[in-house]
């Protein structure tokens, strides 16, 4: 705040009248914000504040809790279960994250000016439309897809491949691969779409110049394409990695953490301590911890972009 | 110039990419048509179409009945939270006020907290106050956490706006109030439309708030409803299919006929 004395003001009559105005404005300023600070600070900050505090108590949801400290957070890193989740997660990021990125960063380099395309924007619908499907939705079309009678077990068999069929997310060391495959699936258009359009953003005269000095079309991408789409890069990376370690509805819907414990995640982890184990202490504690990864992860992530604050 | 291999080598890797993403989608779709008896655990194509699988799932599947639940609560968070951010985003982006810049980072941190991480409080929360198993426990939450989001796109459009247009408005003797609603929004509209539909999208498609918030059959929303269709009927999938369908229509027809605000805004909502 900074208080308006006027030095060597000749007068004080304007001074007090502008300082009353100010005053006015900005009570007014606070009945404008009143109705969404009211609704976010009872839903969302209190929570977020009680949850911390519930955090660190011992507490079944109905008998009076005990209080731990820290104690719900020394044993939860040190729980092989919970490390369990965050590798899953972890591998998750890779098929969320690193391949479709990859995969949408080889193809924006193979696709030379394809912005210039007709019907670009046909493609970009129809590419983009995972993202828009409810997770339900998805999660039961590859159920069908991944089922012991389902299409791809069915393709398999087709080109004399039985022995490699399988209940795939009844499998132990398949079903997070195939579960990590859903979100590929996502998530590759996301990407594609955003480097296409940053693409069409790098200025042709780059392109040009790149051509007069004769390069390839590898040193091309590495030298034009790859440095104009870094804004792009940091993006899809900040959704697709934040997907990745949040990932709960699909994993409780194609699997329910299963087959045991080979697809469960830190979202899951805090559904099925709070509802399934009555572990509420632990359950918030491992949702903030994942809070925390989040933080940390998205905050290195935009890093890579000093031009952005996003 | 593009030179006519290159352009169809670009077809031929969208094209490709495009079946990718549209065969599991279609395959729903098909088994949605196909004759009950005729359905399997996998996706099927009707040797004749079966609409009526639609009907069965609408009617005995309660699809309805879930449908009306979702589109109450889809319909409460896009106004509340539409009105609430153009409120709030119209003060951080005209006015001067005490606490200004704080206010704004407690509302960022909206953005960064998962619902993992709320939803367990919240429910003790809620269930204190005999707030579960109502439209309320799903409205309020999902108001709350579309409202950082918000309220940063409606302050940033409001920002853009020349403050010359405001100046003028002032001098002809208009209050802040009709500022606002007489000028500002209207230019907003198509801002207000991008945000809204992402809300609806949003809240539309979200799962683990009615999962942990609603018990009762008749409050489920279409998601959650088809969560447990799909735990009870994996026999009869064409219902299955039609239900899920069902579900993701709204979303999808709204994202096909406002694909372009649709993806703009996505993009540019990156933040969320």
């Amino acid at each position: 705040m900074t208080t308006t004395t006027a030095v060597g003001a000749p007068k004080d009559a304007p001074t007090a009248k502008k300082k009353k105005s100010r005053d006015r404005s900005e009570r007014a300023a606070y009945l404008y914000l009143i109705p969404a600070y009211v609704v976010f600070g009872f839903f969302l900050l209190y929570p977020l504040l009680h949850g911390v505090w519930i955090s660190l108590y011992d507490w079944d949801g109905l008998t009076p809790a005990t209080w731990v400290g820290i104690g719900n957070y020394t044993s939860a890193i040190s729980d092989p279960m919970l490390l369990k989740a965050f590798s899953h997660s972890a591998v998750l990021i890779v098929f969320y994250a690193v391949i479709p990125i990859l995969l949408a960063l080889l193809l924006t380099g193979v696709m030379t000016h394809a912005t210039k395309l007709k019907r670009l924007s046909f493609f970009r619908v129809v590419i983009f439309l995972p993202q828009v499907v409810a997770s339900v939705v998805v999660a039961t079309t590859w159920t069908a897809i991944y089922a012991p009678d389902g299409v791809l077990n069915k393709a398999l068999s087709l080109v004399g491949l039985e022995a490699v069929t399988r209940p795939w997310l009844g499998d132990f060391a398949w079903a997070l691969p195939a579960v990590g495959l859903i979100g590929t699936w996502v998530e590759i258009g996301l990407c594609l779409v955003l480097f296409l359009a940053g693409v069409s953003q790098i200025e042709p005269e780059l392109y040009e110049a790149a051509r007069l000095d004769g390069a390839s079309a590898i040193r091309e991408f590495f030298a034009v394409t790859l440095p104009g789409l870094r804004p792009q890069i940091a993006v899809a990376m900040t959704l697709t990695v934040v997907a990745g370690l949040k990932s709960f509805d699909l994993i409780f819907v194609a699997t329910r953490g299963g087959p045991g414990t080979s697809t469960t995640v830190p979202g899951f982890e805090v559904y099925h301590r709070a509802f399934d184990l009555n572990q509420v202490g632990s359950a918030c504690a491992v949702g903030i911890l994942l809070t925390v990864v989040i933080l940390i992860v998205t905050t290195l992530i935009q890093r890579i972009d000093p031009g952005e604050r996003a | 110039m593009i030179s006519k291999r290159e352009a169809t080598l670009n077809y031929l890797i969208l094209g490709v990419f495009a079946i990718i993403a549209l065969f599991p989608l279609l395959g729903v779709l098909t088994s949605a048509l196909t004759d009950p008896s005729e359905s399997s655990a996998s996706l099927t194509f009707p040797s004749s179409p079966h609409f009526e699988n639609f009907l069965t799932a609408w009617n005995e599947g309660h699809f309805g009945t879930y449908m009306r639940s979702s589109v109450l609560v889809t319909v409460s968070v896009v106004v509340i939270s539409s009105l609430l951010a153009v409120l709030a985003g119209y003060a951080f982006a005209t006015m001067r006020f005490r606490g200004q810049s704080v206010l704004f980072y407690i509302l960022l941190l909206g953005l960064m907290v998962p619902s993992e991480a709320l939803i367990i409080p919240l429910y003790y929360d809620l269930r204190g106050v005999g707030l579960t198993d109502t439209y309320w426990a799903l409205i309020f939450p999902q108001v709350a956490q579309s409202l950082a989001f918000c309220t940063f796109w409606m302050r940033s459009f409001f920002r853009g706006i020349p403050t010359s247009l405001i100046e003028a408005a002032k001098l002809d003797g208009a209050t802040r109030w009709s500022v606002l609603w007489k000028i500002l929004v209207p230019i907003s509209r198509p801002a207000l439309l991008t945000m809204a539909m992402l809300v609806f999208m949003w809240t539309w498609n979200e799962f683990l708030m009615p999962l942990v918030m609603i018990t009762s059959e008749n409050l489920r929303t279409a998601p959650l409803g088809l969560a447990f269709f799909q735990g009870q009927h994996t026999s009869q999938f064409s219902l299955l299919a039609a239900g899920a369908t069902i579900v993701a229509a709204p979303v999808v027809i709204v994202y096909l006929f406002l694909q372009r605000h649709f993806i703009a805004g996505m993009l540019a909502g990156a933040v969320k």
